[in-house]
């Protein structure tokens, strides 16, 4: 589907940071996604909502290089970045908290931060960085010395943002943070995404809890089966009769 | 065992240049005998590596190069025209001409080149029996020389304590082998790929150091010797009438049809397990095991049978061994002969008779025929299997069923197939 | 000699074999953490440094450089068969295990086995079939301890095994290649998209654990005073017995296991047939693979795996 008049309005006045067009990947031979485009303005929060299986984790994944993308183009910044390994990525500034939180078990929640910071050797930042993340999530200074597999599903998702945030990126790629919390913890955790914003990260945002994700965010996309359908404000999808049906369970 | 890699030209080269500097790196190590350099025999040896290696790209940069794609390499090829004229002829003419060509050899040759023959043969029936292990079921055996040993000891001990003959041995050494085969299998059933091969090379190596330290009964390394030569009987008319007359396989000749006919045998019984139910159900559970339980084969039973199996062709190999040489000890079962048979397996094209009984000429044959190589045939082999599983992981004479995999169905077929599931997905 | 100083002579004796042990299945341990796969030239790798440390340590003794300069001759021997041997684990990878990361297991596996048949077997043609004496260092001289007899290049041995463990523990859990080691070995694609480039991880992983090995083949050659080209083969399976006991991929785990494999193979020499001690270790391996094939130490969560 095409997109609407307002996303090219919303390009015309933010520089766009992400810019995906007409991207294809596959899965040994099953089509995942079959041409996606979407741009992403720089500064904005942007949802990504579908059904299971509809492609949104291997968009994400996609972006990163994780999966190849056998067509189209992925820029980001004005960069080409489709032909890039998932390290290189990682360079030019995104980051991602992955699907399923992908922590290191068997390393303590200190190190799982400092693998965050990989790439980075400016010592002094990158230990005022680790007190923004321990200020975001104080929970984590609690668990700071215990191992990251022992840690509880919604710490291990407070870590993987985090992780995610130790890069200090431009981009933060989060990929179902509300999956499997409880729902105290979920409003707690999209505050905090908030606040990340506000501190000036762009955040491209998937997510099966799509009124969550929709409510927070400035832009928002659904996807059905490998394909973008629908491309608007986040408020306007909020009233959108399709969406309220098939995703706000209204 | 799967496609290998698919390798870019890029990554290719990168190949290329690292074996070349695996190639300085081994030169000093090789090139000192004491504290002198000495250039000859570091460049013996580094001659056999640049060898190997040129083989190898030579395999990979002909397959790439445009001519070969166009004239032998598409779907029109050549190469594929040529198999079609082939195949006009049957198989069993092949066969035919292949056989009679060996049962005259022995004819032409001298006693030197039909022992070598035997040998090679020896290993032909090693080969094909571990091929229903590792070629078939996908199980890695480095130890299967082990069980070459049981059969070789089976009728040593039993010919020089009891005077059995080879005829009644044979049975019981096939049956000893099958059950070792199982005791080895065993525990090993649950395990993965990389534990399996080493859980076996331990199970090869304890039956060669029982052989070795239990002198009370194998007369430990100092082998066995006097076992009797095997013999037939056949109807003969003498003063008395019809009796049966003993012809005892003494001569080399008669050695040579004997395990010529064993060879004959073992290729059509693994042929026919091939091509059974059992054969394919050893093919699922190569390819996925978890699939193949699932869809009802009785996987643990098979995979013990598949080590019952190659074990007991083994063990008639072992048991024929030890009769033509009148003598066996421990030495002869040492971890590399395993690794001699399964080179022959992986280099022939695992699962592949054909490729098993070209890998087994090219393994034993050839470096008898030329002495000197003899030394370098192990160092160029173990190359050869590394450098093949990267370049070309099929084998020489890649087995046919692999043909008729997945691969081989256009891939757009398969996309679009994939796309009428979703829409009807969509549409539910 | 007594009951009490025959204890701690065997002691000794478990000491010295165990942290040859476990050296060796520190570089199994650390290669099979990183890409699940079990590096067969290993053994080879074990050998080759026993070679190479024999070849500079016979150069040196040529030109009187041994008696002049002691702990410098050590020094080199153990830097130039680290160093050598490290590098060629880096060649081997990249040769026979890189280009088959994706390919079936089976494929690598052979590719390996490949590996360590040439390698082998490329010893053997340059360097004979037979023993090769290795000059003594050290001598005979040594301490008392309660009776038992320690010589001064056992105590050297066991120091320095130590000593490398220490520092191999340091830089896997201090340094930031280390940790990357770790993360790589935890979650490769999570490593990745950290920005670890998990080629250069990799690389480390076979610069290190052929290293630890050739420094084991130096001491083996030091003490028995022989080297042969197919000795790496019962070391070998030795030391993969002490990886899969302690749990392969865990660092403590290989010393472990290394500990109990040679206490188990001297307390079985010392009041049991030893020409059955082989037997044993087998037995051990193949116990432990049927009743816990994750080890002692392995797969639990609370430890520390590369």
């Amino acid at each position: 589907m095409k997109q609407t008049p307002l996303g090219n309005w919303r390009r015309a006045i933010k520089p766009s940071i992400l810019e995906l067009k007409n991207v294809h990947t596959y899965y040994g031979n099953i089509h995942a996604l079959k041409g996606i485009s979407c741009t992403i303005p720089s500064g904005d929060i942007a949802c990504l909502i579908g059904a299971n299986g509809a492609g949104k984790s291997t968009t994400l994944l996609t972006i990163f290089g994780v999966q190849r993308a056998a067509r189209g183009e992925i820029r980001f910044k004005g960069r080409p970045i489709h032909r890039l390994r998932p390290e290189q990525v990682a360079v030019q500034g995104i980051s991602q908290a992955p699907e399923g939180r992908q922590i290191f078990a068997r390393m303590t929640t200190l190190e799982n931060l400092e693998m965050g910071a990989y790439l980075r050797n400016d010592k002094a930042e990158v230990a005022g960085d680790m007190e923004w993340v321990f200020g975001l999530f104080p929970r984590l200074k609690d668990r700071a010395r215990q191992l990251g597999g022992t840690l509880s599903g919604g710490e291990q998702q407070m870590l993987a943002i985090g992780r995610a945030l130790m890069a200090r990126p431009e981009l933060l790629l989060l990929d179902e943070p509300s999956l499997g919390l409880a729902p105290k913890l979920v409003e707690k955790i999209f505050e905090t995404i908030l606040e990340i914003n506000k501190n000036g990260v762009t955040i491209f945002l998937v997510e099966q809890n799509a009124h969550m994700a929709l409510s927070i965010s400035n832009t928002g996309y659904v996807m059905e089966t490998g394909r973008i359908v629908l491309t608007d404000s986040a408020a306007a999808l909020l009233k959108n009769e399709k969406v309220k049906k098939a995703y706000l369970g209204e | 065992m799967k496609q290998g890699s698919e390798m870019g030209n890029g990554e290719f080269k990168k190949f290329i240049i690292y074996s070349l500097f695996l190639g300085v790196l081994i030169l000093p190590m090789v090139g000192f005998p004491g504290t002198h350099f000495e250039a000859k025999r570091a460049f013996i040896v580094w001659g056999v590596f640049v060898g190997v290696l040129a083989l190898g790209m030579l395999n990979q940069v002909v397959r790439q190069s445009s001519i070969y794609q166009k004239t032998l390499g598409g779907p029109q090829s050549f190469n594929r025209r040529v198999t079609k004229q082939f195949q006009k002829i049957p198989v069993r003419h092949w066969t035919l001409i292949l056989l009679a060509a060996v049962a005259v050899y022995p004819l032409l040759a001298n006693n030197y080149m039909v022992d070598v023959g035997i040998t090679c043969l020896i290993y032909i029936v090693l080969g094909l029996g571990l091929n229903i292990v590792v070629g078939l079921a996908g199980l890695l055996d480095l130890g299967y020389i082990a069980f070459y040993a049981v059969g070789a000891y089976t009728y040593s001990l039993l010919n020089l304590h009891f005077g059995m003959s080879f005829w009644l041995c044979l049975p019981i050494g096939i049956l000893l082998g099958a059950i070792l085969g199982c005791v080895i299998g065993y525990p090993t059933l649950r395990m993965r790929g990389d534990y399996l091969a080493i859980v076996t090379m331990g199970f090869g190596e304890i039956i060669r150091l029982v052989l070795n330290n239990w002198d009370s009964l194998t007369k430990g390394p100092n082998g066995l010797l006097g076992m009797a030569k095997p013999s037939i009987m056949y109807p003969a008319f003498s003063n008395s009438g019809l009796e049966w007359a003993t012809y005892s396989l003494k001569s080399l000749h008669a050695l040579y049809y004997f395990i010529l006919l064993i060879a004959v045998l073992t290729v059509i019984g693994v042929r026919r397990l091939d091509q059974s139910r059992i054969g394919r159900a050893w093919v699922a559970i190569r390819e996925d095991e978890v699939a193949a339980e699932l869809s009802g084969v009785p996987t643990t039973w098979l995979k013990l049978l598949a080590y019952a199996m190659g074990a007991a062709f083994a063990s008639v190999a072992g048991a024929f061994f030890a009769a033509k040489l009148s003598y066996t000890n421990p030495n002869f079962f040492i971890f590399m002969e395993s690794c001699i048979v399964l080179c022959i397996v992986v280099l022939g094209g695992a699962g592949s008779i054909p490729g098993v009984i070209l890998a087994g000429v090219l393994l034993i044959a050839v470096p008898e025929v030329f002495r000197e190589l003899q030394d370098y045939r192990m160092f160029a082999f173990g190359l050869a299997m590394a450098v093949m599983m990267v370049l070309r992981p099929e084998g020489l004479i890649p087995a046919t069923r692999r043909k008729l995999g997945l691969s081989d169905i256009e891939t757009d077929t398969i996309g679009e197939l994939e796309e009428s599931y979703q829409a009807v997905d969509s549409r539910t | 000699m007594d009951t009490s100083s025959f204890l701690v002579q065997q002691l000794i004796n478990a000491l010295f074999l165990g942290s040859i042990y476990a050296l060796i299945a520190l570089g199994y341990t650390m290669v099979y953490g990183i890409i699940e796969l079990i590096n067969f030239a290993h053994g080879e790798l074990f050998t080759a440094g026993a070679f190479i440390g024999l070849i500079v340590l016979a150069a040196l003794q040529k030109y009187g450089f041994v008696q002049t300069h002691f702990v410098l001759t050590l020094f080199l021997v153990f830097g130039m068969a680290m160093a050598y041997v490290g590098v060629l684990g880096v060649a081997i990878e990249h040769v026979a295990y890189k280009p088959l990361r994706n390919a079936s297991r089976l494929a690598a596996i052979l590719s390996a086995l490949g590996m360590s048949i040439f390698l082998s077997n490329g010893m053997m043609l340059s360097q004979g079939v037979s023993d090769r004496a290795y000059p003594a260092l050290f001598g005979l001289k040594g301490i008392t301890i309660i009776g038992a007899r320690i010589t001064y290049g056992q105590v050297f041995i066991i120091i320095l095994s130590l000593l490398l463990m220490v520092a191999l523990n340091m830089f896997v859990n201090w340094t930031k290649l280390g940790k990357a080691m770790r993360a790589t070995a935890q979650n490769q694609v999570m490593a990745r998209m950290l920005g670890i480039n998990i080629d250069r991880t990799i690389r480390v992983t076979f610069i290190i654990g052929p290293a630890l090995g050739a420094a084991a083949g130096v001491m083996v050659g030091m003490y028995y005073g022989s080297v042969r080209f197919d000795m790496g083969f019962i070391y070998m399976i030795k030391a993969f017995a002490a990886a899969i006991l302690g749990g392969i991929g865990s660092i403590p785990g290989a010393v472990l296991g290394g500990m109990i494999i040679g206490g188990v193979e001297v307390a079985w020499s010392a009041f049991l047939p030893s020409a059955w001690k082989d037997v044993t270790t087998f037995i051990v391996l193949i116990l432990v693979l049927y009743f816990k094939p994750s080890g002692i130490l392995g797969e639990d969560v609370s430890e520390t795996r590369v």
